[in-house]
């Protein structure tokens, strides 16, 4: 593939820091503002026209509010919270909140619309960040899902609990270090394979083919 | 309102016909006034996220239309297209137009569901069957085109696994003179019946406001008036090229959910005759021999092409390190896949958003100070599919 997109060979990561903001990242900056100016974003990435802000951890729900309610555009819905594992690297988890700046009054001419991923990082052992239900209700259900699914917790959640798995349920099934259990479906004459072990792992090249 | 001596709390579900599946709700009660509801999801949990990390990107083409098993071929090409968007590729305009005109067809279907079966939710049976008629009409298409009913398949990364069969646009024609008649129908039974009306006229209304901070999309938050919808928003598969409405609600009760939805059905009508006009000829898949296997006629004078398709099917396709966010508008809302790439044959990271899941979280906010009848219509009005919603 990298005989086609030169500039995007796998040795070369997109998320590198540009020395100056592109002309594209300028409007976010500008959007970001005065959290921007505080140094509380730590790094822009920009990859295939989507930005992502990284913000150190004790200044994630600071940049969420001003971009809830200072930036320009503002960023009124809360349209996804996740958490990546990065395993083994430390620091370890990322969370992820994806906003998107729409018009919320009721029969508003269709704006272009902006997207912005915010992403702060947390380390392997006791996860914690603080939780952004204060100003999304509905990073709610989100943060009990990634609470479910990764063991991060989210300091000031009013509601803690599980939400997908049963509650005596052990384990963080979306950590990579939880296994994943599977039956070899069996044939007549066919040697059994678990379905993901079909086509195998191959790991990322260090230098293009 | 606080709980008194009077308050009773009752389970609805998850095995009620009304929770379309299995969906629990814990309702407080205090006569037939709902004081309070309680959400309970996760009986339909079936861990596809973590699946998808442990195969490789064309073997998760399988699993989007089992998350969500109504709009089967949106789910599909929100997958696949996110994976494109992820290796930086374009499929070629006529596999966009197919795609635009099987994802509409796809809403179409679905949003025949969602009639039927709220109307059998409201006691009115007769439409549940006629809808299913139309339903099972767009479903043989989509027999007719990739050999299956409900799992297609039939979207590749990179473009189609196919081209389109032969009689295929003059069936989808036939299909769209006849739709308009029967949505009159159903307007006829439905829109004009006092009943109807009654039940749905101011019931589980949801604020513009409450509907944007509870990260609702599709008809619910259209039935509140905000004018979003991702097709307009984020254009993708060349929608930007295709005249249509977004249509909007006033009050944000069940009765303009229904509305737009009905109207939805009409412009995505609109959205099928443009694309069936414009389907240009050519290719359905990129001509990229690291992502799309090779045409058969190659392999028997082509080493290279061998090569190429031992590759792809022994390993796979290795997209670049990063991360992407593709959505795109289904019949509930946006539907988004969030892939982390890195480096390797198999995604690191998929995430699916999933509109069902913000939707139903405002389900209390609904039906709060309703009758326990209303719960019912709330549940019906917000389309929810469990799959959806659990993942």
């Amino acid at each position: 593939m990298s005989d086609r997109r030169p500039e995007e060979r796998l040795d070369e990561r997109p998320d590198a820091q540009p020395d100056e903001l592109p002309p594209a990242l300028a409007r976010i900056a500008d959007a970001v503002g005065g959290a921007w100016l505080s140094g509380a974003v730590q790094e822009v990435v920009e990859f295939r026209g989507e930005t992502t802000l990284l913000v150190a951890r004790e200044r994630v729900l600071d940049v969420l509010r001003y971009l809830r309610d200072g930036a320009r555009p503002r960023f009124p819905m809360l349209t996804d919270l996740t958490a990546v594992d990065c395993c083994p690297r430390e620091p370890r988890f990322e969370v992820v909140y994806l906003l998107t700046a729409v018009d919320p009054r009721p029969g508003a001419p269709s704006a272009p619309a902006v997207r912005l991923r915010v992403k702060t990082r947390l380390p392997g052992s006791d996860p914690r960040v603080p939780s952004a239900v204060g100003l999304w209700p509905a990073a709610n259900w989100l943060e009990r899902e990634v609470y479910d699914l990764f063991g991060i917790v989210f300091e000031g959640h009013p509601d803690l609990r599980r939400i997908l798995l049963p509650d005596d349920w052990e384990g963080h099934p979306l950590r990579r270090d939880a296994p994943l259990v599977e039956e070899p479906v069996e044939f007549v004459g066919h040697v059994p394979k678990v379905p993901s072990e079909i086509i195998p792992r191959v790991p990322p090249r260090t230098r293009p083919t | 309102m606080a709980v008194t001596r009077e308050t009773l709390t009752i389970n609805m579900g998850p095995q009620h016909p009304a929770t379309h599946g299995v969906l629990r709700v814990v309702l407080d009660l205090e006569g037939e006034v709902i004081l309070g509801a309680r959400p309970v999801i996760g009986y339909l949990h079936t861990g596809f996220e973590k699946e998808m990390e442990t195969r490789t990107y064309h073997q998760n083409i399988v699993f989007p239309p089992r998350v969500e098993y109504l709009a089967t071929m949106i789910e599909e090409a929100a997958y696949v297209q996110a994976v494109e968007k992820l290796l930086g590729i374009t499929p070629p305009p006529r596999c966009q137009v197919i795609r635009v005109i099987l994802m509409e067809l796809s809403r179409i279907a679905s949003h025949l569901v969602w009639l039927g079966t709220s109307a059998i939710d409201l006691n009115i049976s007769s439409a549940f069957m006629y809808a299913f008629v139309d339903r099972e009409r767009i479903l043989d298409l989509f027999e007719q085109i990739s050999g299956q009913r409900m799992m297609h398949g039939y979207m590749r990364v990179g473009g189609l696994q196919w081209d389109l069969p032969e009689g295929f646009e003059a069936a989808v024609r036939q299909l769209m003179e006849d739709l308009p008649r029967r949505l009159d129908e159903y307007e006829r039974l439905l829109t004009d019946n006092l009943i109807w009306r009654e039940r749905t006229e101011g019931v589980a209304v949801l604020p513009a406001a409450e509907a944007v901070a509870y990260g609702c999309t599709g008809p619910v938050l259209r039935g509140s008036g905000v004018n979003y919808d991702v097709r307009k928003a984020f254009p993708y598969s060349g929608y930007e090229q295709f005249a249509f409405d977004v249509p909007l609600g006033r009050h944000g009760d069940a009765f303009d959910r229904y509305t737009v939805r009905m109207e939805e059905m009409r412009q995505s009508r609109r959205i099928i005759l443009q694309a069936l006009d414009r389907l240009p000829d050519g290719p359905v898949a990129v001509d990229d021999r690291k992502v799309v296997l090779p045409p058969r006629r190659e392999l028997v004078r082509s080493m290279e092409a061998v090569i190429h398709q031992f590759k792809l099917v022994s390993e796979g396709f290795h997209p670049p390190v990063g991360e992407v966010y593709h959505a795109v508008e289904s019949p509930r809302g946006e539907k988004g896949y969030y892939l982390v790439s890195d480096g390797s044959n198999r995604p690191m990271r998929v995430r699916i958003r999933a509109p069902s899941f913000c939707n139903l979280q405002a389900l209390p906010v609904m039906v709060f100070r309703g009758t326990f009848a209303d719960v019912v219509v709330a549940i019906a009005s917000i389309d929810i599919v469990l799959g959806d919603v659990d993942r």
